[in-house]
């Protein structure tokens, strides 16, 4: 069991970047091109590290501790979480509270990391962030209400634990409607097409990348190695509902809940090929309409 | 069946929450094509068994004719006649009518158990076919070109049809045809209303008609 515990927490620490190589070879897949190789942002980190950081005059201490705390606090997050169906590394009753909000400490400390910086732009970027993010919370809090509703057990480890494989068969469609509504969620709080594009540099309608233009160096390795930290723990959520509820034995869950994460990359990659990104003043519709199909399904749940 | 019996009303459901949040129209009468087909399929799956099934055929055969290709077909045609795309704003807003259709769909479900009916074949029958007419009534009310307005009626009538097929057992089968013509007709002259609307203004803004003229 410790072993295993083991393993997950090396997964956790090493597997994050290949999901964004196989985003990013999907994609290229799509448009018909070669792509880079998969692990291109293990070479992108690497090479970020090695680099100097330049400091503005204008910043204090609150700029340089933002992506240390930020990636901390994912971090933190993802030992809240049982993997492959196997016990969490912390679990308490409630836990799921504190998982949202160390997701919500790292953005906020991302965002204040920006409004640091004293540039309006970067201003504007932690203003649309946060704007989108108290529309996705309600969504994230519902899905876990269903989930907790479902199994019976208020802590994470419970919830992803072995009563999911019961409460598929008990409560199928809500289970469904809530891994719908977290896959959008996971989109917007990944900052990924239809609600934001990681690529873009366009004023316009960037909204996440705004927030981390004026880091550099190792500072900005550790950003990107959080969000793609967080994308992981949101594939490892959606494999664990979707993908294994019923499996038992530990190698193949293992298995199933390595394939489930990978597929949850491809799949984030064909909805960045296939949609095209929202108008700023669509993305509100989008995330309560998240929230609208989890609520159904808490009201399947309670019926 | 069951299962699969639950997963076509929770379809419908959801199909009614995303008409009420989607501006195209083009999406929007696809998606209602959709449910015009899950609805043609549900009295079969409702069918009581070693019960003959001739008249749940005709019924989902009709039902799935009407309002999963005829009537679709006519709206697309109005649309690409009228060379509208969608909705651009609403009386009430994309928004606050997804939010009301998910209370009307929370209260559905949770007070239909209350009401005094002949005993569902199903649970989530008649919670459906509440929520599915409170989602047509008040994407008839909250919209303002007239495509969206009929899709809305077409909405509510699907609702009623759900709701019908909680006597389908007593009902007989000239009154269901009958239904499924008049509403056929609705829309046919509906149709031709818009025609006239869009001839008249150059567009299928029914907000048009209130406007005094001279």
């Amino acid at each position: 069991m410790l072993l295993r515990t083991a393993y997950h927490l090396a997964a956790l620490l090493v597997l994050p970047p290949l999901l964004l190589g196989v985003v990013n070879r999907t994609k290229a897949f799509f448009a018909g091109r070669a792509g880079p190789p998969l692990v291109q942002p293990y070479l992108d980190l690497w090479k970020l590290l090695r680099k100097g950081a330049v400091y503005s005059r204008t910043t204090s201490w609150v700029f340089r501790a933002g992506p240390v705390i930020g990636l901390a606090s994912i971090a933190s997050a993802g030992l809240l979480l049982a993997m492959g169906g196997a016990p969490a590394a912390i679990s308490f009753a409630g836990d799921f509270v504190l998982f949202a909000y160390l997701l919500g400490l790292a953005r906020f400390v991302t965002a204040l990391a920006a409004l640091d910086t004293g540039s309006a732009f970067e201003g504007m970027g932690a203003a649309r962030e946060v704007t989108f993010a108290s529309l996705a919370e309600p969504a994230v809090f519902l899905v876990l209400l269903v989930l907790a509703r479902a199994t019976a057990s208020l802590s994470l480890g419970g919830m992803l634990g072995p009563q999911l494989g019961a409460a598929w068969a008990g409560a199928a469609p809500a289970l469904l409607l809530a891994a719908i509504s977290l896959f959008v969620v996971a989109l917007a709080e990944n900052a990924r097409i239809p609600v934001d594009d990681p690529n873009t540099h366009l004023e316009l309608t960037m909204i996440h990348e705004v927030m981390v233009l004026d880091h550099g160096g190792p500072d900005l390795a550790l950003i990107q190695y959080g969000a793609a930290l967080k994308l992981f723990l949101f594939g490892a959520i959606l494999s664990r509902i979707v993908f294994l509820p019923g499996v038992t034995g530990a190698l193949a869950q293992e298995a199933l809940f390595l394939l489930g994460v990978l597929a949850f990359a491809v799949g984030v990659g064909v909805v960045e090929s296939a949609m095209a990104r929202l108008r700023m003043v669509r993305i509100p519709q989008l995330l309560v309409g998240a929230s609208v199909l989890s609520a159904f399904a808490i009201v399947l749940l309670l019926r | 069946m069951a299962s699969l019996l639950e997963l076509a009303f929770i379809l419908v459901v959801v199909i009614d929450l995303f008409v009420l949040a989607s501006s195209r129209m083009g999406a929007a009468i696809r998606v209602v094509a959709m449910q015009g087909v899950v609805l043609g399929a549900l009295p079969l799956l409702l069918a009581p068994p070693g019960h003959p099934l001739g008249h749940y055929v005709l019924l989902a055969g009709g039902a799935l004719a009407i309002k999963g290709v005829l009537i679709p077909w006519l709206m697309f045609r109005a649309i690409r006649e009228a060379s509208i795309r969608r909705e651009m704003d609403p009386v009430v807003g994309f928004v606050p009518s997804m939010v009301l259709g998910g209370i009307g769909v929370a209260l559905a479900f949770a007070f239909s158990g209350r009401l005094p009916l002949p005993e569902p074949a199903h649970p989530f029958l008649v919670p459906t076919a509440l929520s599915t007419a409170w989602a047509g009534m008040l994407l008839v009310v909250s919209r303002r070109k007239a495509v969206n307005q009929v899709l809305g009626f077409l909405v509510l009538e699907n609702g009623v049809f759900v709701f019908g097929l909680l006597l389908s057992g007593f009902m007989p089968m000239m009154v269901e045809a009958g239904v499924l013509l008049d509403l056929f007709a609705a829309v046919f002259v509906m149709g031709i209303v818009m025609f006239h609307i869009n001839r008249e203004f150059s567009s299928l803004d029914t907000e048009k008609l209130s406007a005094l003229k001279d």
